[in-house]
């Protein structure tokens, strides 16, 4: 960073003052310097770059998803009609007689 | 084509049509993350965070109103992808649609390719408008007759009846990304595609799914040694060997697939120099390139960054031959749009049908068009106050100074959440696709 040395701190100064001025990003950086002061000097090229990587929420397990999954589709769906005809096992049934395949969950409002 | 001269100094954009759902409770599901015309400008599908695909056609130009041409109206709607669990790293695949790309229309059906962040999906949308009537064996209602109560064979024959749309994944082509896909791109020989994640690109061939090739991997033996990843890739428009991908450090490498069978090392690498002086810690995340498209006549491309669209001549790499400002009044608001995430945000960018006008999206619902040749741009807005049928887009400004002329808007009124990412061109006519968060606009040129 800068040099404390005698002599060249005063140029140093004033390279930060014309950079105020000429550049908004700079100030933006002291801005944000000034609020995160841990923030890595480099902006953590790998640390963000694998951050961006690992996109997409962790679970615990597959059963920790199901719940969450089953948590989300009850807020969703608060009447959610479905008349299955219970297939009692006492024939083998034929494709009639199977409930239609489930339509989408919900139909996109861009097609309504 | 595209009007006189497609220039925005001619061009008046009116209102045409808005899509989507008026109230302000946005559902997840329904933000809008892609868009596009298919080759023909006929067809607009439209991708959701909520895996949903719907295509729209363009209904035929009516005697009655020769001033506008055809309004677009839903013509198949269906499920492209469903959320999944990997359960080898407890991750969810989201099945929010990233990308689509229309095939060529080789027969009566049309073909796009569809992908979420680990699957690409090849659908074909076929219309039925007849169905057989008359079997022996079997009722109209599908129920079997008892075949000792046939006593008279008849042939078949097919009956007329109400159209039907029907959608079918054909192709399903996954297990080949480790990382998320960002781009899917059709080659020109109508063969081959590509497929892009963080750190890989594959070229697969339409009809076949179970193997791709590995056309570039940038992935570092050390993770730790990680500085840049892929952002968007795409193939020339007529030139089947070479494809071009983006980086997130504001570079753009050309691949030529004659070369070699792995295409690591480029054949071209377009990147502006930087100032150091100016250089800051926001400079790396705004020169990120969230998306790369070649012009129609593959002579030039253009690349979208946080700030800026830039115009490449594919046969100079030391820097663009064009640069815009979209939105230059943000660059004193970086610290906020860091914090807020917004500087991350992935606008990106089109061509009108004869790579005169270019086009991209802004914030508070802001959209920009530059024209190339007569040098001038324009901000439009895409919101319901502006919704009237066929009422003329009144430009915006906003204001950077202190003094706020009426009208204008100033930055801090900016709303950050009502972003234009997604926004496409008709292939042929000066008919344009925008998209805000779960809105889709329909806007086209004022005809006399």
């Amino acid at each position: 960073m800068s040099e404390e040395v005698e002599g060249t701190r005063t140029l140093d100064e004033q390279q930060e003052m014309e950079d105020k001025v000429i550049s908004p990003e700079k100030a933006e950086e002291a801005k944000l310097k000034a609020r995160y002061p841990n923030l890595a000097p480099k902006h953590g090229g790998s640390d963000f770059l694998r951050k961006r990587l690992q996109k997409g929420q962790k679970y615990f397990d597959s059963g920790d998803y199901n719940m969450a999954k089953a948590k989300m589709k009850n807020k969703q769906l608060p009447s959610a009609p479905t008349e299955k005809t219970e297939i009692t096992g006492d024939h083998i049934p034929t494709p009639q007689d199977l409930p239609q395949r489930k339509t989408s969950i919900v139909a996109s409002k861009l097609a309504g | 084509m595209a009007g006189p001269g497609g220039g925005s100094s001619d061009v008046q954009w009116c209102f045409s049509q808005v899509k989507g759902a008026i109230d302000d409770d946005v559902a997840e599901a329904d933000i809008i993350s892609t868009v596009e015309f298919n080759h023909t400008g006929e067809l607009l599908a439209t991708g959701d965070k909520g895996g949903r695909v719907v295509i729209f056609q363009q209904e035929p130009e009516s005697k009655n109103q020769p001033q506008c041409r055809g309004e677009y109206n839903v013509y198949s709607t269906f499920q492209s992808h469903e959320p999944e669990f990997d359960y080898l790293k407890s991750l969810e695949i989201e099945e929010k649609i990233n990308k689509i790309r229309w095939l060529p229309q080789k027969n009566a059906a049309q073909f796009l390719l569809s992908t979420n962040d680990k699957t690409i999906k090849l659908w074909k949308i076929s219309e039925r408008d007849k169905r057989p009537e008359g079997y022996n064996l079997k009722e109209e209602d599908g129920r079997y007759r008892d075949p000792n109560t046939v006593t008279t064979l008849r042939v078949p024959i097919f009956r007329p009846m109400d159209l039907m749309v029907e959608a079918s994944p054909r192709r399903v082509f996954a297990n080949a990304h480790t990382y998320h896909i960002n781009s899917i791109a059709v080659n020109s020989d109508y063969e081959t595609y590509l497929s892009a994640d963080d750190l890989r690109i594959n070229l697969w061939h339409l009809e076949i799914t179970d193997r791709s090739f590995n056309i570039v991997d940038i992935k570092p033996a050390n993770m730790e040694e990680l500085t840049e990843v892929i952002t968007a890739a795409e193939f020339h428009p007529n030139q089947c060997n070479t494809f071009v991908y983006s980086s997130s450090k504001g570079t753009i490498r050309m691949c030529d697939m004659r070369a070699s069978a792995l295409c690591d090392k480029h054949a071209k690498m377009f990147e502006e120099p930087e100032d150091p002086n100016n250089r800051s810690f926001f400079s790396e995340i705004i020169s990120s390139i969230s998306d790369v498209k070649f012009s129609h006549s593959g002579r030039y491309m253009m690349t979208r960054d946080y700030l800026s669209v830039k115009i490449w001549d594919l046969n100079m790499e030391t820097r663009p031959v064009e640069t815009y400002q979209v939105h230059e009044y943000l660059r004193s608001k970086l610290c906020s749009l860091y914090e807020n995430d917004c500087i991350f945000d992935k606008f990106e960018c089109c061509w009108n049908g004869n790579d005169s006008v270019v086009m991209t999206g802004s914030y508070n619902n802001f959209f920009r068009m530059f024209d190339r040749g007569y040098r001038q741009d324009v901000t439009l807005e895409a919101s319901r106050e502006n919704s009237k049928p066929r009422s003329v887009l009144k430009p915006r400004k906003v204001s950077t100074g202190g003094k706020r002329k009426k009208d204008e808007i100033s930055v801090d009124s900016l709303d950050f959440n009502k972003k234009i990412l997604h926004t496409a061109w008709h292939p042929l006519d000066n008919i344009i696709a925008v998209a805000t968060t779960n809105n889709l606009y329909i806007f086209q040129e004022k005809l006399n």
